[in-house]
């Protein structure tokens, strides 16, 4: 699988006695949209931590564009770029500056021309100038969205990115994320969970429960092998099951 | 290291300065403030001149030399704690930025602040009491240098506490200098202190700065001896410490924490 930009090997996670991630593997190919799902506590923002470096794996490997995460974590956390629900940004300072400071922080040309784009795209434009504490939570998420993908990333990260948004603005982010991965061949990972967004969203989808993969495949292929109606039904079942 | 994710923190705490009256008060008005409380102490003491001349000369001098070791602390255990507070921890760390760049950042804060504390409280000394800190001389500057450094090693190991031990430890950014302050000498000499205490005290960097501005002031000779040792120790410190940060550091991202610190 030469195209794979994320490879990830037998990735285990422990704090003391509890196991959160139990000897996951998967790849990500370029361009892909590879969905995340799991009930609550199954290990899913543990997995994205461990990809971003912030999180060290007890066991098992990351490499992402063939470089261990390890040892080239600079490299690759270039190219890498993430948004969550539940992450903020600097409240004192304006939607504006946080996004030059970012922009500084990653080293790039052309920060105003990027900003522009990102406030055009993500229709911030009302708001370009509010302090971040203003925000509200739909707005807080879109700007965490604009942080992401300003740096243009290779591979982008998102946990739970349309969970406080209302079904408009969560449409116009799927939009956007589709385009940009047409556009540029951008490859997400992606938790959710809201099903019907799983299912539109996804190429490809892993089912995570107790830190173990027990299911992986299309949408389709999931709620066939399970032999239920649709993806949430599946959900349900393989949740009840513990 | 690499110079734009430095200076990509230091405009990130600068745009938070500009904007925030507390955040100002702090390295404009409470020097200040000290500064004339201690004034006015001084004043009084004037009156008994006859006593004892030193004294008076050295308060305001020291009362301002210690304010850049707390400043330069403060330059570097705030700055931690402002990411804290505004939950940027995961922004940062997950981006190219390395411990190392994270703490030559707040080095850099540290060096603005004392900076702008030491002219504010130099000028208010100079208009309100006439007192000139300059009249030390050139030796000013390595002392300075080395209080500094000093503010440097206390500011990294309270980050690294606050860093491992969350919220119950933010206040050690205020009051851990404080700590350190009785066995600074910083407004007496190192024999007034009992024996136990002096062999603590000779281990202090800060205790040989104040130690060699005394011997200075009294004496005009070249303090090459307390400058030798304040600098050894603050470097053998200060590399103690960083190595202790990025130690915590790795710890906090075995456990998983570094994203929850303060939550
Ligand atoms: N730093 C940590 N220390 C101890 N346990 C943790 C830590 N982080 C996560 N966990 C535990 O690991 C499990 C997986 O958590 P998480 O990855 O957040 O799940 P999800 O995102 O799928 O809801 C949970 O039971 C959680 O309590
Ligand atoms: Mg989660």
């Amino acid at each position: 699988m030469s195209s794979a930009v994320v490879e990830v090997r037998h990735l285990t996670k422990r704090f003391g006695e509890f196991t959160a991630v139990d000897g996951i593997s998967f790849d990500i190919r370029r361009g892909e949209i590879l969905g995340l799902l799991g009930p609550n506590g199954a290990g899913k923002t543990t997995t994205l931590q461990m990809m971003l470096g912030l999180v060290t794996p007890t066991s098992g490997s990351i490499h992402m564009f063939g470089l261990d995460l390890q040892r080239h974590r600079g490299a690759i956390l270039q190219q890498v770029n993430f948004s969550s629900t539940y992450m903020s940004m600097p409240y004192a300072l304006t939607v504006e500056e946080n996004l030059s400071i970012i922009g500084r922080l990653y080293g790039l040309s052309d920060i105003p021309r990027r900003i522009d784009d990102m406030v055009k795209k993500l229709e911030m434009a009302e708001w370009r100038h509010t302090l971040t504490r203003k925000l509200s939570s739909g707005q807080m998420t879109r700007l965490t969205l604009a942080k992401a993908l300003l740096t243009e990333p290779k591979i982008l990260f998102l946990d739970e990115p349309t969970a406080s948004l209302d079904p408009d603005i969560a449409n116009k982010i799927r939009t956007i994320l589709l385009e940009e991965r047409r556009a540029s061949g951008l490859s997400i990972l992606y938790t959710s969970h809201n099903m019907r967004e799983m299912e539109t969203m996804s190429d490809r989808i892993i089912f995570l429960q107790r830190g173990k993969i027990v299911a992986e495949g299309t949408a389709q292929d999931i709620v066939a092998r399970f032999g239920q109606e649709d993806l949430e039904d599946v959900f349900l079942k393989l949740a009840r099951e513990q | 290291m690499t110079y734009h994710r430095i200076a990509a923190l230091v405009v990130r705490h600068l745009y938070l300065y500009r904007r925030s009256l507390p955040r100002m008060m702090e390295i404009i008005y409470w020097p200040f403030l000290d500064l004339v409380v201690w004034g006015f102490i001084t004043v009084y003491l004037a009156t008994f001149q006859g006593q004892m001349p030193a004294v008076v000369t050295f308060l305001l001098g020291a009362l301002i030399l210690w304010d850049v070791l707390f400043r330069s602390q403060q330059g570097i255990a705030i700055s931690f704690l402002e990411e804290i507070w505004a939950r940027n921890l995961m922004n940062l760390f997950a981006s190219p930025l390395t411990p190392n760049e994270f703490l030559a950042a707040t080095m850099v804060m540290s060096l603005f602040k004392v900076t702008a504390v030491s002219i504010v409280m130099s000028l208010c000394a100079w208009v309100f009491y006439g007192y000139n800190v300059f009249m030390i001389g050139l030796w000013l500057m390595p002392f300075i240098v080395n209080l500094v450094l000093t503010g440097w090693i206390i500011g990294v190991l309270t980050t690294s506490l606050i860093m491992r031990f969350g919220q119950e430890a933010e206040v050690l950014a205020w009051s851990m200098v404080f700590l350190f302050q009785p066995i600074s000498c910083v407004f007496y000499p190192l024999e007034v202190l009992p024996t136990w205490l002096k062999g603590v005290a000779w281990i202090n960097p800060a205790a040989h700065v104040f130690e060699g501005m005394r011997g200075l002031l009294a004496t005009h000779a070249a303090p090459l001896a307390s400058l030798g040792w304040a600098a050894g120790l603050n470097l053998f410190y200060l590399g103690l410490v960083i190595a202790w940060f990025h130690h915590t550091f790795n710890v906090c991202k075995d456990r998983g924490s570094l994203v929850r610190v303060g939550e």
